[in-house]
């Protein structure tokens, strides 16, 4: 199950083949550059190494704590994930391409790690993980994993548009003392130097990420937490509705690149 | 080479209410001026601002400085001759020469407020605590650098007259 750089280049081609068609806009109208690039291709080749083998990858171990979680009974009715959905990971086969998505009968936006929690309070009666808790990161790495390879995909639908719109004011907001805004980089300058770093597009296709920064897991929001206070920005608040919105508007410009979960990024 | 209406401020060791409240004004007195030339027609060093501190800028601080990656390094984003400094930044042009191409007036409007000039440009500004949104509370209302940092700054880029990379 190695993703090597050739079948992650024939994912992106075949992404790139199938964009959703879902919202008027184009990604390229946003300045998202082209092609789309993962975050991937500007890791030193150790570290795309160390993603690529699924026997060193240390974001593994939160996969194999995830498939323990999906199996467990939990609640007062000692219900498992799996007593619903199967013990086949499969059966979750392209769910995380879709997230963040309004859930319809509430009209709030959600991401992958909301439905989950949704599920644990109102179908197995439990209380929710805390955001970027263990057992949360792992849960959500679990599911993504069992897209590995699939386009994301999330749909820019009327319900969602004006989620999608305050998602993109915030991604093209100048903040903090340095007065940056995400565009700047992720869009204008994706491939140069920030000192020993190389600007990604700042995609989001391969979280929970395990990062060699802090040698654990992380959301994509603890991501948008990490950026905005290199800014020397105030963050938003884990599954804040900023962050779900910005959330929704990066993953969208990311539409068509497989996901890598557990990818392994500096 | 003092700017019109620019306040003298003393040397500062910290950052004072005192030295934000002048830094402000100041500010405030000179960039409108300014403003009204843009978007990039070089302006007389007379209409730049002046010295910040009484105290003259000293190079090999300022080299210290933007070396500090505490300090928004320049490094971060541009290229200079600090070889001893590994992986400069590829954000912005490289500033070999740069005391060659701009005045000791124009250093300083480039460092305090860069954005005077270019609107569009990404560059932050070191010296400025308003117009910005949303700052991280242990920095709100305290500028990048301090006034006599800014001083030392610009002195080293004053010195840097070569385009040679070693230096």
């Amino acid at each position: 199950m190695t993703m090597s750089a050739q079948s992650a280049a024939l994912g992106m081609a075949l992404g790139l083949a199938c964009l959703s068609p879902a919202t008027g806009a184009a990604q390229s109208d946003d300045g998202t550059p082209y092609p789309l690039v993962s975050g991937y291709a500007y890791m030193a080749p150790s570290t795309q190494g160390l993603q690529d083998d699924d026997f060193i990858n240390p974001g593994h171990f939160a996969i194999a704590a995830g498939q323990r979680l999906w199996v467990r009974p939990q609640g007062p009715n000692g219900t498992a994930c799996a007593e619903c959905h199967g013990t086949d990971p499969s059966a979750m086969a392209g769910v995380a391409t879709r997230y963040p998505r309004v859930d319809a009968a509430s009209g709030q936006l959600e991401n992958l790690e909301g439905r989950i929690n949704r599920c644990l309070t109102d179908n197995i009666m439990s209380d929710p993980y805390p955001y970027e808790s263990d057992d949360l990161l792992a849960l959500t790495a679990y599911i993504s994993n069992a897209s590995r390879g699939l386009p994301m995909n999330v749909a820019i639908d009327d319900a969602a548009q004006p989620f999608f719109d305050q998602g993109r004011d915030l991604y093209f907001q100048r903040r903090g003392q340095l007065d940056l805004a995400c565009n700047q980089c992720h869009n204008d300058r994706a491939g140069e130097r920030l000192r020993g770093d190389v600007i990604s597009q700042g995609h989001v296709n391969g979280f929970p990420i395990y990062r060699l920064k802090w040698s654990a897991m992380g959301s994509r929001h603890r991501m948008f937490q990490w950026c905005n206070t290199s800014l020397r920005a105030e963050p938003f608040a884990l599954g804040s509705p900023e962050y779900l919105a910005l959330e929704l508007y990066v993953a969208w410009r990311g539409n068509g690149l497989p996901i890598e979960t557990p990818a392994v990024r500096r | 080479m003092r700017a019109v209406g620019m306040p003298q401020l003393q040397p500062i060791s910290g950052v004072s209410m005192r030295h934000i409240f002048l830094g402000a004004i100041a500010l405030c007195l000179t960039l409108p001026a300014v403003a009204q030339n843009a978007p990039m027609a070089p302006k007389p060093d007379t209409l730049l601002p002046g010295p910040l501190t009484t105290e003259p800028g000293n190079p090999a601080r300022g080299r210290l400085i933007v070396r500090d990656l505490d300090r928004a390094s320049c490094l971060i984003c541009h290229a200079l001759p600090i070889p001893e400094e590994p992986d400069h930044g590829t954000i912005g042009p490289p500033l070999h020469g740069i005391g060659a191409h701009l005045s000791v007036a124009e250093l300083r409007q480039r460092i305090i407020d860069p954005k005077a000039a270019n609107p569009d440009t990404i560059m932050p500004s070191y010296y400025r605590t308003t117009g910005l949104r949303d700052v991280l509370e242990i920095y709100r209302g305290r500028p990048i650098y301090t006034a006599q940092q800014v001083e030392d700054v610009v002195a080293y880029m004053a010195t840097l007259t070569t385009t040679q990379t070693a230096q």
